[in-house]
């Protein structure tokens, strides 16, 4: 079925269109809008939708509208950006490396964010900022490592997934080092922080995360029919005038930045960046990176998640990085014995 | 450039000395391995030039440094009078398509959407898919004889099939000058002709410079209109294909003794190789150049 439709003005300028995708693009911010509706009325003191929704556009009692704009809404936006960020940054990463595996996840930016936080916590015991502060330098420090052992002329499928197996695994060690070194109280903390929840998290994780996306979604967008000739190899696209290194080099740095953000915010938030691009590029059947698609996809998912552990286990019970992680793992599985009748593994 | 001046302008714009596309003194090298020092070859204009040589001569070097996929460490690569990697990328993908080796078909693409993405070089954000990319599109798998498979998926082709989509998607590129880099490997007898008539079509019919990197020599005898000869980095010999191909040529380039007779179909030169006891014969006289291809 052609789904493609192209939109053309007068003055010669034309826009194409896959119908299909876009269609995927609404129902899923429909879905993730949902979510977050429901997920704002849950909780030990419950909201009906229609209050939730008389309230954000503020025409709600004073007592409810506390709950929901200064201790609910802020928690739901982080969830949506964190996972919008992980979304958009794992199609970035498994599209430029051509090779699903090549998520942030199996790379160890998540593991290399962790090891930035542990320091703060375990040596430091820095504050919620500061421990930010340290995901951030620790997931950009993993991602230019990373950069540099892998990308020389090119990635090489399973070049960067061995390497950042590689880096993860060294990471890792690292980690396990800083735990034994901590206290009970640090360890009790650091632990929390490693299984990503969006406990507890206000406008002052919202603004920074916000302002990120707002730069690099529109930056990520434009480079995207780049990146969808990079599909065909550097060579080709090369030859039909992609300037490949540069625009490689601007989406890596995009995809670790809004990848190292979102974990900084919200902890290592488990197969998100491996599963919501897969999934989106499954619904929309296109091949392409699906970049908004896999954006929408990965805020659906979070929220969802979310959703699913607080109703299932109450409120602060499980944290969000458990419920993505379990459904990940059985998609990571899934995902493998796929790749391997199809002959790719 | 327009579809309409793209057929012409080889002649239209043709300077008497000056080619369009040239190599000067151009050292290509990966890293510290040198493939050619000093190496200058001209593409005359409107010709299906052909480059033969024996495995690891620096063929397919060649015809990446043409293509600015590989930047010389010395000389030039000049397109249009100009140093190509100094012109915009965009730019020299109007000018100039290539048709490399290694290509990879995305997962679930479908042919009409692969051949599509050939005119990437026309487009722009806000020109993303105008009246006459899809013009082009059509008439380039037209061209190609792949119109009937637009909607099929192109891993599920045959290698032939597949290798034809990726010249509609060179094609498409709307390029005077295109490169291929040994376009008929991997193809069996029929799919090899069908894709160098194909290639001889295009250059005869519509007036684009060819440029091929052949390993058959008894193709590119046939097909070439101009043949580079090159060993060990170097060019032996260049010109058509009847004036250059000799027994004494086939020697020095690939060290195989032969000889060279009139193809019965064409007229143009046929390397038969010489019968291994004749070889083996030569062989006391000549050990070390047999050892090459």
């Amino acid at each position: 079925m052609k789904t493609n439709r192209a939109v053309r003005t007068p003055g010669g300028l034309s826009v194409r269109l896959d119908v299909r995708a876009l269609t995927v693009v609404v129902l899923l911010l429909l879905a993730a809008l949902t979510a977050s509706v429901v997920l704002i009325g849950t909780g030990d003191f419950p909201i009906p939708a229609g209050d939730v929704l008389r309230t954000l556009v503020g025409e709600g009692d004073p007592g409810q509208e506390f709950i929901v704009t200064e201790l609910r809404l802020p928690r739901v936006l982080v969830g949506l950006l964190v996972g919008a960020s992980l979304g958009l940054g794992g199609a970035l990463f498994q599209s430029v490396s051509r090779n699903p595996l090549g998520s942030p996840d199996v790379l160890g930016l998540g593991q290399g964010a962790t090891a930035g936080a542990l320091t703060v916590i375990v040596l430091f015991s820095g504050s919620a900022g500061q421990v930010a502060l340290g995901a951030l330098a620790g997931g950009l420090v993993t991602g230019f490592a990373i950069y540099a052992l892998a990308w020389k002329r090119g990635v090489h499928g399973y070049r960067l997934v061995l390497v950042g197996i590689g880096v993860s695994a060294i990471v890792t060690a690292v980690n396990g080092y800083l735990l034994t070194r901590s206290d009970i109280v640090d360890a009790a903390r650091a632990v929390v922080w490693m299984t990503g929840s969006l406990d507890g998290r206000d406008w002052d994780q919202v603004w920074p995360l916000l302002a990120l996306c707002a730069v690099l979604v529109p930056l990520v967008l434009a480079n995207s029919r780049g990146l969808r000739m990079m599909e065909m190899g550097d060579d080709v696209s090369y030859a039909l005038g992609v300037r490949v290194e540069r625009v490689r080099l601007l989406l890596m740095l995009a995809a670790v930045l809004l990848t190292a953000s979102a974990t900084a915010a919200a902890g290592p938030v488990g197969f998100v960046a491996l599963t919501a691009p897969q999934l989106a590029r499954r619904l929309t059947r296109s091949p392409g990176p699906n970049l908004a698609a896999s954006l929408c996809m990965g805020a659906a998912l979070l929220v969802t998640a979310d959703l699913a552990s607080q109703r299932a286990f109450g409120a602060e019970q499980l944290p969000v990085g458990v419920v993505t992680g379990v459904l990940g793992g059985v998609y990571l599985l899934w995902l493998l014995v796929t790749e391997r009748k199809a002959g790719r593994i | 450039m327009s579809a309409g001046t793209t057929a012409g302008s080889g002649t239209n714009h043709r300077r008497s000395t000056v080619n369009r596309l040239s190599a000067e003194n151009v050292t290509l090298a990966y890293d510290q391995r040198v493939i050619a020092e000093q190496l200058s070859v001209e593409i005359p204009d409107n010709s299906f030039t052909v480059i033969v040589g024996p495995n690891a001569c620096g063929k397919s070097t060649l015809l990446r440094a043409l293509s600015r996929m590989l930047k010389p460490s010395e000389g030039r690569v000049l397109l249009d009078g100009q140093v190509i990697q100094s012109m915009p990328a965009k730019k020299v993908a109007r000018t100039l398509g290539l048709l490399p080796q290694s290509s990879i078909a995305p997962d679930g693409i479908t042919v009409g959407d692969l051949v599509g993405r050939g005119r990437y070089p026309h487009q722009g954000l806000l020109r993303q898919w105008s009246a006459e990319d899809e013009r082009v599109v059509q008439e380039s798998m037209a061209r190609t004889g792949v119109a009937e498979l637009a909607e099929r998926h192109v891993d599920e082709l045959s290698g032939g099939q597949r290798q034809r989509v990726w010249i509609a998607m060179a094609l498409a590129q709307q390029t005077p000058l295109l490169l291929l880099d040994e376009p008929t490997t991997f193809l069996d007898i029929q799919h090899q002709i069908d894709v160098l008539d194909l290639c001889a079509e295009l250059h005869e019919e519509q007036g684009r410079t060819l440029v091929a990197v052949l390993h058959d020599l008894n193709h590119a005898a046939r097909y070439a209109t101009h043949l580079v000869a090159l060993r060990q980095g170097k060019v032996i010999a260049q010109g058509a294909p009847k004036d250059i191909v000799t027994a004494g040529l086939v020697e020095e380039v690939f060290g195989l003794r032969c000889q060279v007779i009139d193809d019965p179909e064409t007229g143009t030169p046929l390397v038969v190789p010489a019968a291994r006891t004749a070889r083996a014969k030569g062989a006391g006289e000549k050990v070390g150049a047999t050892g090459v291809s």
